[in-house]
């Protein structure tokens, strides 16, 4: 139940179940790690047999702008710790924004006592010993530079990017505004085991959103970047221009009919069918025979050119980090080579259930069990170039938005709302919206005719163009 | 509750004169209105999977948002810390929006009146762990009980306590406490070794835990969930294309949500960039159709004493016989349009700016029996349940997922469908709306809404509506 409006932030390590307030990163920074040792010590002098105590804190800043205006001014930071406790193999947690000694005692009481009320889970624990670490070299996850920004400059390059969109063109009327955001963030994890880790990123964003408007045609899109340092950011001249182009091009939409034809997906939404990818190589979903590709292990799940990473050691990116949210190290897994498919996504837990050993994909909020996350999940890049694909299809529909929710990860059933672009004789001939596009998964995967040569890493999740050789399109 | 009665009062010892300093500070530099949002926060959840209670967890988060609107300006900043330094710094942040001499004399506080929807005596959040955990115990043994085909199943209860006060530059302090609880069921059932199909099941409130024993106990949405995963295992591929589809009664009214709810609020609309802008006194919806936003309906899960911004919530109709009559207010916007809060201002936490949003939406019910609804369709789709939706708000194209559906062949409900997305357009797809059943029922409590990366509760409700034209996305 929601509505797009801005671009989704990169996935940057999350801070937690949410937000939670503000101290300046600055302040008993160096406390912070001898905190979370402490709190760690605390549950195991109170009878826990194991803990693991997560402490971030992060600041955070938004400008956003309107119509050549400031609409909104936003800063703050937070920090709060969380601790999962292990009595035996029944497990408690709990979380709090309160660093006091009295909100320590009772963030590790409170734990103490859910783990009464849990059952006692066989497979429940700490990663072994042996397989806790971190990498030890520069990630290059925190720039400084984000922090010396002045407000000046960050409302200025959101005006930019917003007057280049306004400028492009004379059919953009109206605008949803642009924004520039940045976060700096500090991530401590412990455990009972003695490993203790700490690594600090930083973020920061422009983006903007324009309004075209041609007759009752009414149409918007959205262009963003987002990089861990400042100079590597996009201009704000290159980003409100995409920004109009690609609402531009969505103008005058026509419904087309019911048909079968090949579908190309824009890079940006071909990373939203990697995402139903990895979904589905999440270990909690393949130990409960909750995915279509549950037991398929060395098995051929996709077509030969296809071949699956997850790296979370690439430095600079989103999707990477020292160690996971169990004190394991990140690394790099090929989860499908060529077709095949090599290995599912784990930490500690569901490698247990699985008899398998963990990836080192552990991710977790404040409170709660370790969930299961990704680095820089990407398909490798193929060498047909985007217009080349576009220039192949005779008949098709090539993708630049998808909504709503319609991928069943279970039968891998799906069916999706659609906007983009009609080809025709291998061009681009008019802008299509209102029409779902639907399929399997399981054969959407077999019948990938051709990767594009256009990988970036964007955000955690990176796909190059990708061309379906049919899929239902649903419309008039 | 009265401010004295509040744990701001009574365990912070935060007194009225505090807060008229805080305000005086937030307009320090001018502005036109400023408000403070202070929020204590408890959550605890409990889950089941594989009859093993894994997870039992806990927090507490706090913090006071500090607002300051200047023309069409925001500034915004936030803190967790409570102590009166760590407030005014905020306030002074905030305040930064604006530029021009103090508006901060003569603040005067006094307590706003409001209604009582939720009058819980003690919240789900601070009853025994152990009654609670005994929910999750009774819906995993009813959901395994139904049939021997179920195969796993999952429940998840999670509670909140949130207390919050909000101080105005009106003059008005207003104090809540609110409650909410929700209890969720998964099931997959599988037969003779072919694929899985999940069901899926939840309710709650604003209620005491005596809800989940007296009114809708465990058992009931056990048993929902493993029926709906039963149904789904006969299930052909969905039809694709144009058709007639009938809506059940109930959580299907996220239609509503998605088709006008966030196309009305007010924020798109000041702005000229929801395709309802402009469209106040037009026929938007078949005469069939009159749509409610309320946030008063006692115990519901969308329903508020008072919104946000410490406005009272209230019963707004946003389309009356087919005509749009107006839109969702928050006091930025009803400000700039110069009308009226209708009690729609919402925010996830004290870390966000409030917006305009809805509560429990739905549909008055018409005259037509549901029976004689299916009847009349020669050919179409039966929705009963669905997932979740989404919306461009620019084009009003949204689309809401299927989760169990029926084909309608000669009246009656024949078979099974396999989970497809619909797609329609916001101002035309109620044109279409031919028959309104008498059968309205509201959903049972499970909705979050997002919007520009902020959740919150909501309701919807619709009686069996049948709509002559929309788009469905299946294969076949």
């Amino acid at each position: 139940m929601s509505h797009s409006r801005k671009p989704a932030r990169a996935a940057a390590p999350s801070p937690g179940p949410r937000p939670l307030a503000p101290v300046p990163a600055s302040e008993a920074s160096n406390l912070l790690p001898d905190l979370a040792s402490e709190i760690v010590r605390r549950a195991v002098s109170s009878g826990a047999t194991g803990a693991e105590c997560t402490i971030s804190e992060g600041d955070e800043f938004s400008a956003s702008i309107r119509l050549r205006e400031i609409e909104n001014l936003k800063e703050a930071g937070s920090r709060a710790a969380g601790l999962r406790i292990l009595i035996g193999q029944k497990t408690g947690s709990c979380y709090t924004s309160d660093l006091s000694r009295e909100g320590i005692d009772r963030l590790v009481r409170g734990a103490i006592e859910l783990a009464e009320i849990t059952t006692e889970d066989p497979h429940a624990g700490l990663p072994d010993p042996d397989e806790l670490g971190q990498i030890e070299s520069d990630l290059a996850l925190f720039s400084p530079g984000v922090d010396r920004l002045t407000t000046e400059f960050k409302i200025e390059q959101a005006k930019q990017a917003e007057a280049a969109a306004l400028d492009a063109d004379p059919r953009i009327v109206n605008s949803e505004g642009a924004g520039f955001d940045t976060h700096t963030g500090r991530q401590i994890f412990a455990n009972s085991l003695g490993f203790l880790g700490e690594y600090r990123t930083s973020y920061c964003s422009l983006s903007a959103v324009p309004v075209a408007r041609d007759g009752e045609s009414m149409e918007r899109d959205s262009w963003w970047h987002a990089a861990r340092s400042p100079e590597r950011l996009e201009s704000p001249q290159h980003v409100g221009a995409t920004a109009a182009r690609r609402a531009l091009r969505r103008l005058n939409p026509v419904k087309v009919p019911t048909q079968k034809v090949p579908v190309v997906f824009e890079s940006k939404v071909a990373a939203s069918l990697l995402d139903c990818i990895c979904d589905a190589v999440h270990g909690m979903a393949i130990y409960k025979h909750e995915s279509f590709l549950a037991g398929k292990l060395g098995e051929k799940v996709a077509i030969a050119n296809l071949t699956v990473v997850d790296d979370a050691t690439i430095p600079g990116l989103f999707g990477t980090s020292p160690f996971d949210d169990e004190g394991v190290p990140s690394r790099r897994t090929v989860v499908i080579e060529r077709g095949i498919l090599k290995s599912y996504l784990l930490n500690s837990y569901a490698a247990r259930k699985l008899g398998m050993k963990t990836t080192g994909n552990a991710s977790r909020g404040l409170a709660g069990n370790a969930g299961i996350g990704h680095g820089n999940f990407y398909a490798e890049r193929g060498v047909q170039t985007p217009e080349a694909i576009v220039s192949g299809v005779a008949n098709g529909f090539y993708v630049t938005e998808l909504i709503g929710m319609g991928v069943n990860i279970v039968t891998g059933d799906y069916s999706r709302g659609a906007a983009g672009l009609w080809i025709r004789n291998g061009e681009f001939a008019h802008a299509v919206s209102e029409v779902t596009i639907a399929g399997n998964l399981r054969d959407m995967l077999m019948n990938v005719e051709v990767i594009g040569s256009d990988l970036e890493f964007r955000t955690s999740m990176s796909c190059p163009t990708l061309k379906i050789g049919e899929m239902t399109v649903g419309g008039k | 509750m009265l401010y004295s009665a509040s744990i701001f009062a009574a365990r912070f010892n935060i007194t009225a004169r505090d807060l008229e300093g805080y305000l005086a500070e937030a307009l320090s530099q001018g502005g036109d209105y400023a408000d403070l949002y202070f929020e204590h926060l408890l959550t605890s959840s409990i889950s089941i999977d594989e009859s093993i209670v894994k997870s039992a967890s806990q927090g507490v988060s706090m913090g006071v948002g500090i607002r300051v609107i200047s023309g069409e300006r925001t500034g915004y900043a936030y803190t967790d810390d409570l102590a009166p330094e760590k407030i005014r710094k905020a306030a002074r942040v905030a305040a930064h929006i604006a530029a021009g001499p103090s508006q901060a004399d003569q603040i005067d506080l006094h307590e706003g009146g409001r209604h009582n929807l939720y009058p819980v005596l003690t919240a789900p959040a601070e009853t025994a762990f152990a009654d609670r955990v005994e929910l999750v115990k009774r819906a995993d043994r009813a959901a395994r009980a139904y049939d021997s085909r179920i195969f796993q199943a999952q429940a998840v209860y999670a509670d909140n306590l949130r207390q919050v006060m909000i101080a105005t530059s009106d003059g008005v302090l207003t104090v809540d406490r609110q409650p909410l609880a929700r209890l969720s069921v998964s099931a997959l059932a599988r037969q003779n070794g072919g694929p899985p199909q999940r069901g899926y099941s939840g309710g709650g409130g604003r209620v005491e835990l005596g809800y989940f024993l007296d009114e809708k106990p465990p058992e009931h949405f056990a048993r929902e969930a493993a029926r709906e995963a039963i149904a789904m295992l006969d299930a052909a591929p969905a039809p694709a294309g144009e058709m007639t589809v009938v809506l059940g009664p109930g959580w299907p009214g996220i239609l509503l949500h998605e088709a006008v709810g966030h196309g009305l609020e007010a924020d798109f609309n000041r702005k000229g960039v929801s395709a309802f802008s402009g469209r106040v006194g037009q026929k938007v919806a078949s005469e069939l159709c009159t749509v409610i936003d309320d946030g008063t309906i006692p115990g519901r899960r969308g329903s508020l004493n008072m919104d946000d911004e410490g406005h009272p919530t209230g019963r707004n109709v946003l389309i009356e016989n087919g005509v749009l009559c107006g839109y969702l207010q928050d006091k930025l916007s009803s400000r700039l349009l110069r009308s009226q809060s209708t009690g729609s201002g919402r925010r996830e936490s004290y870390a966000h700016i409030p917006m305009p949003r809805m509560t429990n939406t739905f549909m008055l019910a018409g005259q037509s029996d549901p029976e004689e609804i299916v009847r009349s369709v020669p050919r179409g789709l039966y929705c009963a349940n669905f997932g979740g939706g989404q919306v461009d708000i620019t084009s009003g194209n949204f689309v809401f997922s299927a989760s169990e559906s029926y084909l309608i062949e000669d009246g009656r409900l024949t078979r099974p469908v396999r989970n497809a997305t619909l797609i329609g357009n916001g101002p035309e797809a109620l044109k279409y709306v031919s028959m309104v059943g008498n059968d309205l029922r509201l959903d049972e409590g499970i909705g979050i809404c997002g919007k520009e990366g902020q959740s919150v509760p909501v309701g919807v409700g619709i009686p069996t509506l049948k709509i002559d034209r929309m788009t469905v996305g299946g294969t076949a």
